[in-house]
């Protein structure tokens, strides 16, 4: 995803003259072809993010589209108050991409691991939350978040992530996107994550039980009217996502079930609990530890089901 | 400058004095020791200096101000009323419910360019202005204010270091070096000194200049970059207070409050000088 997005950036680069890429000293190896290509709407500010996010939202209020990428926390909480007070109150036009969302840098211990970005994101006034959860969602996502005007945080995988989506998709702010169809309940999920949920839904067919998947890339704005439709038409929710439970995709999706008076939905929600990861070991692995691969979703949608 | 601009520069500051006392005590507010140290550089600043107007607010080749430190923006407020950025009735309305003035500068009102109010935010953000203007060949220069506590803060000296690296000489710092903090003496909580040396050891020239005389503010500020292919740093030597015999180079006043008689006096003071 790594790949996909800096390849998809210098594509819109290329045309828009108004992109700046403003970095921390991250990105070796996928950063070079921005770099050498437009010099002059590059810099490496060194290893000093507050001052990163300070740069990029005084290049934005010029009139241009300043992206901040680093990976894990780095552009995020090391500099919230940068993010908010600069980007977001000003309403700058300032990306902040992050590589390895969750604990995609797992084995880097609890520094690299991404896991309370969402919720800290999301309660900033301005800021759009995506998270795209493989390839072809992560060059949708890029395409929008550069259409848009205005802050934007952007949780991106790292590499080798699985396809989740078979088709082509319809990638809009404030819109999901429809995996699979069912009705007996829906698993909404975010990010790379997904792919598990894909896997347990389509397992679960052969148990007698279709689920309706939904990729529910963008938290902020959130995609209401999937939500409640998941309420009404199918037999519950699960929310799977890599993130820690309080405040995350389950929270945000908990807030739209009870505002629009689907609370008595049976709803299960699937995420870090409320620690630091302290085990050691790769993404996949820890998913597995936590509860949140194959095993796990197609537990919770039974037992939500009273199929266990 | 001549006599007439003399004048008009220390009438003008003499105003930014009185507002800021009378805001201060209406809002039962603090920090007016941090406005009164700035409120003799913001005449010469806005009149002599900066190519800013209220007829071309969103010009692209007006020059920027930023404010990094925010809690002493009363000053900068009173002063864009004074030039016609906004109504001065708006001053009236300065820390109070529904107001038009908040405590700590807001980009919400005309002629400010940015927010703060939280140390160490202006001087990067400064930086990426200098940067894109840069990149674009703009002609515009751009300005930012610190102080003592904003140069305690370590993105402030991220933002130092960038500047140096890249040869920013589009973009100028000044300092209200008034070199007391919140809580006491600069020199006995981060003592700065010598600033100046430090910061020329980044890459920046810098000088000093005595930040209540118009004269001498304008004559650091009319030749800028101070050295081409360097940031320019003018540390003004400033009295926290200043204008106030009771305020002057006491730390108690960028906090205290004002009682009715402490005003009448201080206005009196504020009056009666030249």
């Amino acid at each position: 995803m790594r790949k996909a997005f800096n390849q998809e950036l210098l594509q819109i680069a290329e045309k828009d003259p108004r992109v700046f890429m403003i970095l921390a000293d991250i990105g070796y190896g996928e950063i070079e072809p921005f770099a050498n290509r437009f010099p002059d709407r590059f810099i490496n500010c060194g290893v000093a993010e507050q001052e990163m996010t300070g740069v990029a939202c005084g290049v934005a209020m010029e009139g241009n589209i300043a992206i901040t990428y680093s990976i894990a926390n780095f552009p995020t909480i090391r500099c919230l108050e940068q993010v908010r007070n600069d980007v977001c109150y000003h309403n700058a036009n300032v990306k902040i991409v992050i590589i390895g969302g969750g604990v995609s840098y797992g084995e880097l211990g609890v520094s690299h691991h991404s896991t309370e970005d969402i919720a800290i994101m999301r309660a900033l006034p301005n800021m759009v939350v995506l998270v795209p959860c493989d390839c072809k969602e992560t060059r949708a996502a890029t395409r929008a978040m550069m259409a848009y005007e205005g802050p934007v945080y952007f949780r991106c995988g790292y590499k080798n992530e699985p396809d989740i989506h078979e088709e082509d998709i319809d990638f809009r702010i404030g819109g999901s996107i429809q995996v699979r169809e069912g009705h007996d309940a829906t698993v909404f999920f975010a990010g790379p994550v997904g792919i598990h949920a894909k896997e347990a839904v389509d397992a679960l067919v052969a148990e007698g039980i279709r689920c309706r998947l939904v990729s529910l890339h963008s938290i902020k704005p959130i995609d209401k009217e999937a939500i409640v439709r998941a309420a009404r038409e199918t037999g519950g929710i699960v929310v799977l996502e890599e993130h820690n439970i309080c405040g995350g995709v389950g929270g945000a999706v908990a807030e739209v079930l009870m505002d629009e008076g689907c609370g008595n939905v049976p709803f299960r929600r699937l995420a870090l609990p409320d620690l630091y990861v302290t085990k050691v070991g790769s993404q996949g692995w820890l998913q597995e530890q936590y509860g949140l691969g194959k095993a796990g979703v197609m537990a919770a949608v039974k037992s939500m089901l009273g199929r266990s | 400058m001549d006599a007439n601009a003399l004048k008009r520069c220390r009438e003008l500051a003499k105003t930014i004095r009185r507002h800021c006392l009378q805001m201060v005590y209406k809002g039962k507010s603090g920090h007016i020791g941090s406005m009164l140290s700035t409120a003799d550089i913001y005449p010469v600043l806005y009149t002599r200096i900066l190519n800013v107007s209220p007829e071309r607010m969103k010009d692209p080749a007006r020059d920027r101000f930023l404010l990094s430190k925010g809690h002493g923006g009363a000053a900068l407020l009173a002063c864009l009323a004074e030039l016609g950025y906004f109504p001065k009735e708006w001053l009236d309305q300065y820390y109070c419910d529904n107001g038009k003035l908040s405590g700590h500068i807001s980009h919400h009102v005309p002629g400010v360019e940015f927010s703060s109010g939280s140390l160490g935010h202006g001087l990067p953000v400064a930086c990426g202005m200098a940067m894109a203007a840069k990149q674009s060949g703009g002609t515009q220069r751009i300005f930012c204010m610190s102080s003592d506590g904003d140069l305690n803060e370590g993105s402030t000296w991220e933002a130092i270091m960038l500047a140096g690296q890249h040869h920013w000489d589009n973009l100028t710092m000044l300092v209200d070096y008034n070199r007391l903090q919140a809580l006491g003496s600069s020199k006995d909580i981060i003592d700065l000194e010598p600033l100046c040396p430090k910061l020329e050891m980044f890459g920046w020239r810098a000088m000093e200049a005595d930040g209540h005389d118009p004269q001498a503010i304008e004559a650091a500020l009319s030749t800028l970059p101070l050295e081409a292919g360097r940031p320019s740093a003018v540390i003004f030597r400033t009295v926290k207070g200043k204008g106030v015999s009771f305020m002057e180079n006491d730390y108690k006043w960028h906090y205290g409050g004002l009682t009715a008689e402490l005003l009448e006096q201080a206005l009196r003071e504020v009056e009666a000088a030249q």
